[in-house]
């Protein structure tokens, strides 16, 4: 896009929604979807005299989220009033962590969507807890009627997970955020649902632009309102260019215009200028007297931290290095969740072929998932029935398209792998009968002979399907073998 | 005028009274004083008699009763009730009902207390003298041309008057124990965590505590009972046990107990004589009991009205931005669409400006100003600590003494009007109380005597923390020697 | 120090506060002398004093994670000065210059 040496910077504010069965102070089902106004207390509707209590789970899940990105968890941390006045906020202040977060200074490895083969380390400023705001309904039409104000999600628990500004491309935006993602559900901490706003990213961007020898940083943007990692990929690539656009026009610097907020638009695909605050923001944090500091001993942070098991990334790793697989295949495994890769990983045993057993996942079963809706808890073919299918095919006994029509029976009926074959009549056929088929197909087919003779090997071909229709449970690899042994290739 | 809730008690039990009678004779009181010294926002008499008939009949089927049956108890309007409206004497919350009960008011109708109704104090408890109230002054049953105090001021004004035997305060800086010495009765703030803040209307978050009020100690300790106790509801409440506080009541003897006496505070210019003498003959009663007095310093004390004065103000300019009448409370009924500001910050500012009083909007500008940005660290961090090194000077003088005695307020009830048009005169009502807030400690506000006028004087014991007990079993010594608490005023009649 | 018109309008705006002229006028010296009065607070030396931000020395307190039932939706719109069958209202928020987004 440009004649000059550009360098894209962008830091990443993602608030992610944990997932307790309660809100963050009061017990009120912090769940979503429900009519509003019906999941509020006097704590979350901010009545006078009402008080909050900090919900334990939430404490555990934003440090195993932070220990998961490589955060340190301070042996103190505190609850800090951040004050502005809105009418999804109904106490004038969100309880928020100012100077003391829970999860400080971690990073998060994503491999490099220029570079396969290399792998980035984005830094993690800090991670801290604060509680959600409700919802405004506005009239989008006039914007002269009420706002219809529902404080459901008021006080439900978020963690601000604020990157340093190291992410160089849109493409590793989006790696980024499809690893944060990968290792929050993963460790069951949070949906991460862009569409129910689990999961919720603000962008600052702006350009390091090389020009005549000096570097000239462009105006900084944070960019917001985008609902899906395909929403956030492109607002940043259509930012990008429009920053270097306009300031080939405008010439306008970080010095001149240190901050500005802008929406991304999906229809119109584009971002467009938010009215700016007149007033600038003074939010008067200080710790809130309701509540007490959190000290979380060394032992229990170590406790959390053994809890985690095995993190995405470094199943990514094993799965190439122990399994054989490439990095793609083991991507699309990972990228699945920890149930998939249980299965996966007992598939893989069990049949004794690791890239079988990912390649039939890849293909049969998550297309049946997807086809059918439903998770791979409660797929109906079984890790071991699977593995147990596979294991016969490595073996020889079956070849893959018997062996999809047993695992097509396994879908549809309850029953072992060793009953599904014998409903279908699949038996394991005799070499002898396979010779005398052979040799009834080449003394009926000369052409084809003459052919495979001449050197058109691929010719058999015509005479294995033939062989299928006479005897389905004829391996294919096997006629094919007989064939050219028969013709005396 | 009302017995004591002991002697209410005890009738009860012997079949001379039923809670009926007694509330029907509170209601009387209230009726032929309220007119001149307004210390109700609101009387719940039908509910009140409901209450009564309700402790009748359980007494008479002989089911169990709560410790306070039948009792009449006046709750500080500050406190949240379902039944009743919660104003906090606020123009912003006039037609406030809230939806649940405030922890103490629970316990109220656990011990089968009678809620006579809710008592006027100064706007949000903003106030020395309950002047500030959005619903008329609070007159003192000694003299209704001076305050009762504040800012619980219709808590300790409907005690004196012989309304009720019990009543409910809240006291963030002396807002239950100056209003008990202006108006002769006992009042006591506990320690801080030990009763539920749970439905109290937040001034100033971590000085605020809601305390007992009534005529002598064995009330006081009766009603702090009831209280008293851990609230899992409530972050920053105690979890410890709960002494039985009328045990204690019975000696006068006081042999082994260490009363410091501050040498500071009997210095200050500001004292009035009497107040000062009225010290110095409590502490002459003590000795006779038993004590010794020793000399001690709290070499900070000359900063805890400014101490107490940014961190109350900048607490409060938080706790009140829920008042912005989005969700309740008052909302102007001219919202300015043109504004500037656009026509919703047009609506907060018009509606706190009309729902607040001059007072309130002081503190919360002082309190806005003094978190501001550039400004915190002069102000609110340094307050901070400071208010530690307050902390350390009592935690000091307690390894020298286990009580401390001095003054409640500087001067006898002054008259209404006197100080209201000065912020820093009213503040300096506060002198001698708003330490035990700024340190977590109990302390108890008796009836000490009377100047030449003949206007009550109180004296004040603080304790260390959760020593309520031994604050009890001292006052209750002093209250067995002296005959302070037994003064009564003139009756009131309906003229003024 | 002094608080200028101006500095009162400002910090009314950040409370939220629309103050008449008089208010202004009244309200401003009050203020100034309030914090002259809170100022001696800096003539102490706290260089070394952690601060004391709740009354008691305490820590960790909270609550299970377990549901409490909430309010009914006709308690919960109870106080509203406004409301229609679900939902608070407000005036139009559309149109202000403090847009949800900025926080």
């Amino acid at each position: 896009m440009s004649k000059h040496e550009i360098t894209t910077i962008i830091g990443l504010e993602v608030h992610v929604q944990l997932k307790t069965k309660t809100k963050l102070f009061c017990s009120c089902s912090a769940a979503f979807g429900a009519p509003p106004n019906t999941q509020v207390c006097p704590v979350c509707l901010g009545l006078p005299g009402a008080l909050p209590v900090m919900n334990e789970e939430a404490i555990e899940l934003a440090i195993r989220a932070g220990l998961a990105i490589n955060c340190s968890i301070p042996p103190m941390t505190k609850w800090d009033r951040k004050q502005y006045f809105y009418p999804d906020l109904p106490k004038g202040y969100q309880i928020s962590q100012f100077d003391l977060p829970i999860c400080a200074d971690g990073y998060l490895e994503i491999t490099d969507p220029e570079d396969p083969d290399s792998i980035r380390h984005i830094g993690i400023i800090r991670a801290h807890l604060e509680e959600d705001a409700g919802k405004s309904m506005h009239d989008e039409q006039t914007g002269k009627s009420d706002t219809r104000i529902d404080l459901n999600r008021c006080g439900t628990p978020l963690l601000e997970i604020v990157s340093q500004p190291d992410l160089r491309s849109a493409a590793e935006v989006k790696e980024y955020l499809t690893q944060l993602k990968l290792i929050l559900t993963h460790l069951d901490v949070s949906d991460c649902e862009m569409q129910e706003g689990s999961l919720r990213v603000d962008a600052n961007v702006n350009l390091h632009i090389r020009f005549d020898g000096k570097k000239i940083a462009t105006p900084i943007v944070e960019v917001k309102n985008m609902n899906s990692f395909r929403a956030v990929e492109r607002a940043l690539e259509y930012e990008i260019e429009r920053q270097y656009a306009d300031w080939e026009v405008d010439g306008l610097t970080i010095e001149d215009n240190p901050k500005t907020t802008r929406g991304w638009d999906d229809v119109k695909e584009r971002t467009f200028v938010q009215r700016e605050k007149e007033e600038s923001a003074d939010y008067r944090y200080f710790p809130d007297p309701d509540l007490l500091p959190i000290r979380i001993p060394a032992e229990r942070v170590e406790e959390l931290r053994q809890s985690l098991g095995e993190l995405p990334r470094e199943t990514f790793a094993r799965l190439q290095s122990q399994h054989g697989l490439k990095p793609y295949d083991a991507d699309v495994i990972v990228n699945q969740g920890p149930a998939m890769i249980a299965y996966y990983e007992r598939v893989s045993e069990l049949s004794g072929d690791a890239k079988r057993a990912s390649s039939w996942i890849q293909q049969d079963v998550m297309r049946t998932l997807k086809d059918r809706d439903v998770s791979i808890d409660d797929f109906l073919v079984t890790s071991v029935q699977l593995g147990e299918l596979l294991k016969r095919v490595s073996d020889g006994q079956l070849d893959n398209t018997r062996a999809r029509d047993v695992f097509s029976y396994l879908l549809e009926k309850e029953s072992t792998v060793e009953q599904a074959i014998a409903a279908l009549g699949i038996e394991q056929v005799d070499s002898s009968e396979i010779d005398a088929l052979c040799q009834a197909l080449l003394d009926a087919n000369p052409a084809v002979v003459d052919d495979v003779r001449g050197g058109k090997v691929q010719a058999v071909g015509s005479l294995i399907g033939q062989a299928k229709k006479k005897n389905p449970n004829a391996n294919p690899q096997q006629v094919r073998e007989t064939l050219l042994r028969l013709i005396g290739k | 005028m009302l017995d004591s809730a002991a002697e209410l008690l005890r009738l009860q039990e012997n079949g001379d009274l039923t809670a009926v009678e007694i509330t029907e004779k509170s209601l009387s009181a209230i009726e032929s004083s309220e007119k001149s010294i307004n210390a109700f926002t609101h009387v719940a008499a039908e509910k009140a008699i409901e209450t009564a008939r309700r402790v009748d009949a359980k007494r008479a089927a002989g089911e169990p009763l709560g410790p306070l049956a039948g009792i009449p108890v006046a709750v500080k309007d500050v406190l949240c009730t379902s039944d009743m409206p919660t104003t906090c004497s606020s123009r912003m919350l006039k037609d406030f009902l809230p939806p649940y009960d405030a922890t103490v008011v629970e316990k109220l109708r656990v011990a089968d207390a009678v809620i006579i109704g809710k008592t006027n104090m100064d706007e949000f408890a903003m106030g020395a003298s309950t002047e500030t109230s959005a619903f008329g002054v609070t007159r003192n049953p000694w003299d209704t041309d001076r305050t009762p105090g504040g800012s619980s001021g219709g808590a300790a004004a409907c005690v004196a008057a012989g309304n009720v035997p019990l009543s409910l305060g809240s006291d963030t800086g002396g807002s239950i124990r100056q209003p008990a010495a202006f108006c002769g009765i006992t009042g006591l703030k506990p320690t801080y965590g030990r009763v539920s803040r749970y439905g109290l209307v937040a001034f100033a978050s971590s000085l605020d505590q809601v305390g007992p009020m009534a005529w002598s100690v064995p009330d006081v300790a009766l009603l702090l009972q009831a209280i008293a106790g851990f609230e899992p509801r409530d972050s920053t409440s105690l979890n410890q046990y709960v002494p039985n506080y009328s045990e204690i009541l019975q000696t006068t003897d006081l042999r082994g107990l260490k009363i410091g006496i501050l040498s500071e505070s009997s210095e200050t210019e500001a004292l009035d004589p009497a107040i000062r003498k009225a010290v110095q003959d409590a502490g002459e009663v003590f000795r006779s009991c038993g004590a010794e007095l020793v000399e001690v310093n709290l070499p900070h004390s000359e900063y805890w009205v400014p101490t107490y004065y940014v961190i109350a103000p900048c607490e409060a300019s938080s706790n009140l931005s829920r008042y912005d009448g989005a969700h309740y409370g008052h909302r102007t009924e001219s919202i300015d669409t043109g504004s500037e500001h656009g026509p919703l910050v047009s609506a907060y500012c018009r509606s706190r400006d009309e729902g607040f009083g001059a007072e309130v909007k002081r503190r919360i500008m002082v309190g806005t100003y003094a978190l501001s940005e550039g400004y915190a660290d002069k102000y609110y961090n340094q307050a901070l600590k400071v208010r530690r090194l307050i902390k350390g000077d009592f935690d000091n003088a307690f390894t020298q003494c286990d009580l401390l005695l001095g003054p409640v307020t500087p001067s006898p009830a002054f008259r209404i009007g006197e100080k209201v048009d000065d912020p820093i005169q009213m503040y300096l009502c506060d002198l001698f109380t708003v330490g035990a807030n700024l340190a977590g400690l109990p302390a108890i506000s008796l009836p000490g005597g009377s100047d030449s006028k003949g206007l009550p004087i109180g004296i004040q014991l603080q304790a260390p923390v959760l020593e309520e007990s031994r604050l009890l079993f001292a006052a209750g010594a002093f209250q067995t020697a002296t005959d302070h608490h037994k003064q009564r005023p003139q009756p009131l009649t309906e003229t003024k | 120090m002094s608080l200028t018109a101006d500095d009162v309008r400002r910090l009314a705006l950040l409370a939220r506060l629309e103050l008449t002229d008089e208010e202004v006028d009244a309200i401003g010296p009050q203020v100034t002398k309030i914090l002259g009065f809170v100022e001696q607070l800096a003539l102490l030396d706290t260089e070394d004093v952690e601060p004391m931000t709740t009354a008691l020395d305490l820590d960790n307190r909270w609550r299970a994670d377990e549901l409490v039932p909430s309010l009914t939706n006709e308690q919960a719109l109870q106080n509203a000065p406004a409301k229609d069958d679900s939902c608070f209202l407000v005036p139009p928020v559309l149109g202000t210059a403090a847009s949800k987004s900025s926080h």
